[in-house]
């Protein structure tokens, strides 16, 4: 598995590292990108500032370039707004992990670009310092020192990941290359 | 082997015999984005140079989340899409038209289609049996452009519900149980099957609350067979001719069956924050209510103004509670004042506004203050949905919440329907208004 250049980067990155984030069960996509910002839906880098606000009101200020955010069940869960994982991705987040996303959600998370990755999540804690490779689908606590896997995602998604998302491959190819 | 309705209708559109699992292209037939998702799949669009549609007349861009604008950066969002739609032909739905998904069923969508729309309850079309379902700005601008997406045949789940609703109950209760019997991702990328006598028999109405809320148990889509009751909708809305006969075939492959007793239900009321948090009304009466909402895709249609107008018909609207009242449409608008059941709920007392979301996305009409409680009929009941965090959410029927308009808390509506059946007699209405 291939996953495109995160944040910027000209390099397809295969190693994300980066500070943990926690979060609970059922995060829906009005706890990412409240109701409440919705006249900032074209102006997604200030929406980005309030990122996650009512599920931690401190996470835009605290997360760090290469951080993770994981969850429990449901993650991404609600509204389509595409927004969600758009402005995870621009606070500087490297991926989601979670035990299960919302299926809106996680295609738009692929269509952005973001990884998302399925795996168990309940031992890993608040602050844990974490290794994803994303080759040998395997994350590292580098705090507890447990590793993990993670399920592959279908083909379909790979290529549309790998060309940086939607918007990305139908530019390269004019048309779905999904197979 | 027989097929689900979800296999025999992207089947259809990918041109060849589906099974659940594959992944497949297939074309679509309707497109829709709101005034929230739009801006962003415009501009993914001139991104790559790809600003068009494939299909003009059936892609429709609605004003409904905030409309009328209550502020300029929306304002020119909605700008951005009108001049879109000028340049590509696509459709424009403007303020006071309505929410997307109760405009799409009434003047667009046909059974056995494909509608994908960039709103999570674009699911309210599989009340049409047409395979609908909500994706992002980005899916939906690719689909709009190339008419054409892909898609992973979901596996279904079949909800088989039989026997008759009691007086007071109706299709929310039925879905909210169901959401809080399997939880809210109890069917993730599932597709339900709604069946059933129970089915069979209900209004296209309450059918269409079904399908809207199959989303909140995470399910692609919520899908129901095409009847005669489908026809004579279609009928209504002058286009017959598109209807056909849709249903899932007896020997097809279903993940799942959940068979539910519909007269066994009491209403339900989903508390704050989610969806799946569903309690039996007992369990939530006299929960203090500062604010009511009868609208949304969910429950802003006549029939639920109707149920509504039964419970407050001569009863008097409790002074700390606040009552707003959003029809859909402007179908549902107009045809609710020629009943009088707006004015019946505008003498209640009630803050009737334009056809449209209204308060469920928190953009505006209606935002709760700190600490607040809302009964509403909407579908959705996040921390924040509202527009504050400190809000407290609880979603119920028509019934439910008009009762608790009346009432100023939480009470089973009930009470107020068998009262009404005691002709002459008024019973306790002052011991509840204390």
């Amino acid at each position: 598995m291939q996953y495109p250049p995160i944040n910027g980067e000209k390099e397809v990155v295969m190693i994300l590292k980066g500070k943990v984030f926690k979060f609970g069960d059922d995060i829906s996509t009005d706890l990412i990108a409240p109701g409440r910002y919705f006249h900032l839906r074209s102006n997604l880098p200030e929406m980005a500032k309030h990122v996650l606000e009512d599920a931690d009101p401190s996470f835009a200020v605290k997360v760090q370039k290469g951080d993770f955010v994981v969850g429990g069940d449901n993650f991404g869960c609600g509204s389509s707004r595409e927004h969600a994982p758009t402005i995870i991705k621009l606070a500087g987040v490297s991926a989601v992990l979670a035990k299960s996303f919302a299926r809106i959600f996680y295609r738009n998370a692929i269509n952005v670009g973001m990884p998302v990755l399925i795996c168990e999540t309940d031992k890993i804690s608040q602050g844990d310092e974490i290794e994803v490779n994303l080759e040998k689908g395997e994350i590292r606590d580098l705090t507890n020192g447990i590793t993990l896997s993670f399920a592959p995602l279908p083909k379909a998604m790979i290529n549309i990941l790998n060309d940086g998302g939607l918007v990305g491959h139908i530019q390269k190819h004019g048309d779905f290359k999904i197979d | 082997m027989g097929k689900t309705l979800a296999e025999k209708i992207i089947g259809k559109h990918a041109g060849k015999e589906v099974n659940a699992g594959e992944i497949v292209l297939a074309s679509v037939d309707v497109c829709l984005m709101q005034d929230g998702t739009s801006p962003l799949a415009i501009r993914q669009l001139q991104k790559i140079n790809l600003e068009k549609a494939a299909n003009p007349r059936r892609t429709v861009l609605f004003l409904d989340h905030a409309a009328p604008s209550p502020r300029k950066e929306l304002s020119n969002d909605h700008i951005t899409i009108r001049k879109f739609a000028e340049k590509t032909g696509c459709q424009v739905s403007d303020i006071g038209m309505g929410v997307c998904h109760q405009i799409i069923f009434e003047s667009y969508l046909n059974p056995g289609e494909i509608l994908i729309g960039a709103d999570s309850h674009t699911c309210t079309g599989g009340a049409m049996a047409a395979f609908s379902t909500g994706m992002g700005s980005s899916d939906v601008a690719i689909g709009i452009a190339l008419g054409k997406t892909w898609f992973r045949i979901p596996e279904t789940f079949k909800i088989e519900v039989t026997g008759e609703f009691q007086p007071g109950v109706y299709s929310k209760d039925l879905i909210l149980y169901l959401i809080g019997l399997i939880g809210a991702d109890g069917a993730t990328y599932k597709a339900l099957e709604f069946t059933g006598d129970t089915i069979e028999q209900m209004s296209i109405s309450s059918r269409m609350t079904l399908s809207n809320m199959a989303v909140e148990a995470g399910a692609k889509a919520g899908l129901i067979a095409s009847d005669k009751l489908t026809k004579d909708y279609l009928k209504k809305q002058g286009r017959v001719s598109r209807f056909r006969e849709l249903k899932g075939d007896e020997d097809a492959i279903y993940e799942k069956v959940i068979k539910i007793d519909a007269s066994r239900l009491v209403p339900q009321v989903s508390f704050p924050h989610t969806v799946d948090n569903t309690k039996l009304i007992n369990e939530a009466k006299g929960i203090k209510i500062d604010q009511v909402f009868l609208g949304s895709c969910t429950n802003g249609r006549v029939e639920d103004f109707g149920v509504a107008c039964e419970i407050i018909k001569g009863r008097k609207k409790n002074p700390k509670t606040r009552f707003i009242v959003v029809p859909a449409s402007k179908a549902v608008f107009l045809e609710a004042m020629a009943k009088g059941y707006i004015r019946q709920l505008v003498d209640f007392g009630a803050a009737i506004l334009a056809p449209g979301c209204g308060p469920c996305v928190g953009v505006h009409e209606g935002i709760l203050g700190d600490g607040e409680n809302c009964i509403t009929t909407q579908n959705r009941n996040f921390k924040g949905r509202m527009g504050n965090p400190e809000g407290f959410i609880y979603l119920a029927s028509p019934a439910t919440a008009a009762a608790a308009a009346i009432a100023g808390e939480i009470i089973d509506p009930r009470e107020f329907l068998s009262r009404k059946k005691i002709k002459g007699k008024k019973v306790r209405v002052s011991r509840k208004r204390k």
